[in-house]
């Protein structure tokens, strides 16, 4: 079911043309997962797979995401790549510099965990130390389908937020995504 | 019922004058919707990718979307800025492109102000644009925007004295400051693109139209790479989208503009006009986004050389023709 449909129900037809008729919190939600631009940043080796994924062959316009340059017009981070000890203070920066409401993604095992370099004493085991995580997303590094699956659950995510404030339940607590390796999930 | 409508709004001339603004303004603000979108189709077709795609048909609700989330993001304000100024100035460049599109003629009798001295109008009204992007930088008390803002500041002076000189020929050239009068000059003795002096004064516009609106050879204000996002650094949310629109719709206006300048306003065979003002407008929408997605960036002094080493002597060469082969 997806926002056509919904959008179909609330469709009127009247002579010459056709009244669109939503709740307000539907249009809300649809606005904002279908519009997550998300910040231009990339730390290391994750960073040119996230670059592969905006480029031609998979191309993250589809989802109308874009990349800008400034926190403040940002919806969603996406934290490509190791985050070392020097590094945290500035990322954590960044996400405060965001405007609400506001996600994050991790991509790859070192944003996730500390990956490959978790015995180091210079690399953050895992941004979700500093920043709260919505998604992360397995791989070292994940391949572009699996990012995509992460910000497609993520959309999900916001969709189900914003139903559930408008019906009055809490909002839900915002418990992490884990998109397992590619293929297995089914 | 028709002539009933008219006749009221003949007496009450302040409601017309108001219902003529409130027409304007939403369609200046409608244009970046639809503009926007070609932009991100056109970019993907360029870069061999499908552009926004799963967002309504085709992607078409996409900008609606984006527009609708930048309505409700946060609005953030620094705590360093200039809050009266960092308020306004999103205002001052959407009003003066919805000043610019008072004076345009879409069809023959659709304008929605008819001066005799709408060239003038325009290029006066348009520098509110310059002063606007300044205001944000400054208020900002950012380093990006500031710079960013110096750099438009900079950029859009030194390639409005070539445009207005390229316009001038046209002025010269037609004899008529008014733009219906233009074009309807243009109807009867044929566009004027296909006159030496202004074929020149058209290439002159187009390179400076770009510089105009920052499109990629000159968009220094902007620059990604160097100065994160410009002079729009710190604006978020609906302030923000506002800069984003008008500056989409100047896109618009910079070629329709164009259009009744160069290539003959709403003159065109069988379709009725207000259906080929549009068509020249898309197309050189079209080409504008071509040039954008193309050519890498250039430094800001290779720039201000180019506007003022060469095309300053070369549109007032130009001119002096225009007005040689103009005079009657
Ligand atoms: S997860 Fe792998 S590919 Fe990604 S940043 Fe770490 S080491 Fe590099």
């Amino acid at each position: 079911m997806g926002v056509k449909e919904r959008l179909e129900k609330g469709l009127i037809k009247v002579p010459g043309g056709t009244i669109l008729i939503a709740k307000m919190a539907d249009i809300m939600a649809w606005a904002r997962k279908s519009s997550m631009w998300s910040l231009t940043f990339g730390l290391s080796c994750c960073a040119i797979e996230m670059m592969a994924t905006a480029a031609s062959r998979y191309d993250l316009d589809r989802f109308g995401m874009f990349f800008r340059a400034t926190p403040r017009q940002a919806d969603v981070m996406i934290v490509a790549g190791w985050v070392s000890v020097k590094m945290a203070p500035f990322i954590k920066r960044l996400y405060e510099q965001m405007p609400e409401p506001k996600y994050v993604i991790a991509m790859g095992g070192c944003a996730s965990a500390g990956g490959p370099y978790r015995d180091s004493i210079t690399i953050v085991k895992g941004v979700d130390q500093f920043v709260p995580v919505d998604v992360y997303v397995y791989g070292c590094p994940p391949r572009p389908e699996n990012l995509i699956l992460g910000i497609l659950k993520l959309q999900e995510r916001i969709r189900r937020e914003h139903l559930a404030e408008k019906n009055g339940l809490p909002k839900p607590v915002r418990e992490p995504i884990i998109i397992p390796e590619a293929g297995a999930t089914g | 019922m028709i002539a009933a409508v008219i006749q009221f709004f003949e007496q009450h001339p302040l409601l017309w004058t108001f219902v003529k603004a409130v027409v304007l303004a939403s369609f200046t603000l409608m244009i970046p919707l639809a503009v926007i979108w070609i932009e991100r189709k056109v970019a993907g077709f360029i870069q061999s990718r499908l552009g926004p795609l799963h967002v309504g048909p085709h992607g078409t609700l996409q900008t609606v979307a984006d527009a609708l989330k930048l309505l409700l993001k946060e609005d953030i304000v620094p705590d360093g800025a200039d809050k009266r100024f960092f308020y306004i100035a999103p205002y001052i460049a959407f009003i003066s492109t919805v000043l610019s599109f008072m004076v345009l003629p879409f069809a023959p009798g659709w304008v929605a102000l008819e001066m005799n001295v709408a060239v003038l109008f325009v290029i006066g009204v348009s520098l509110f644009n310059v002063v606007s992007i300044l205001m944000a930088g400054w208020s900002s008390n950012n380093k990006y925007s500031l710079l960013g803002g110096l750099r438009a500041v900079a950029q859009l002076l030194s390639y409005e004295i070539p445009m207005v000189l390229s316009v001038l020929a046209v002025v010269f050239y037609t004899g008529s400051l008014s733009l219906t009068e233009i074009v309807e000059y243009q109807v009867k003795h044929g566009w004027n693109i296909w006159h030496p002096p202004i074929m020149i004064a058209a290439l002159i516009y187009f390179i400076c139209a770009l510089a105009e609106i920052n499109r990629t050879p000159f968009d220094l204000p902007e620059a990604e790479s160097e100065l994160v996002s410009g002079f729009n650094t710190e604006y978020s949310g609906m302030r923000f989208a506002f800069f984003f629109a008008s500056e989409f719709a100047n896109n618009f206006f910079i070629t329709a503009f164009a259009a009744a300048l160069f290539f003959g306003g709403w003159d065109g065979p069988i379709l009725p006009p207000i259906v080929w003002t549009f068509l020249k407008v898309f197309v050189m929408i079209f080409v504008f986004m071509w040039v954008r997605w193309t050519p890498p960036r250039l430094r800001i002094d290779q720039i201000l050389r180019f506007a003022w080493q060469l095309l300053v002597p070369v549109s007032l060469v130009n001119l002096l023709f225009a007005i040689a082969l103009g005079v009657k």
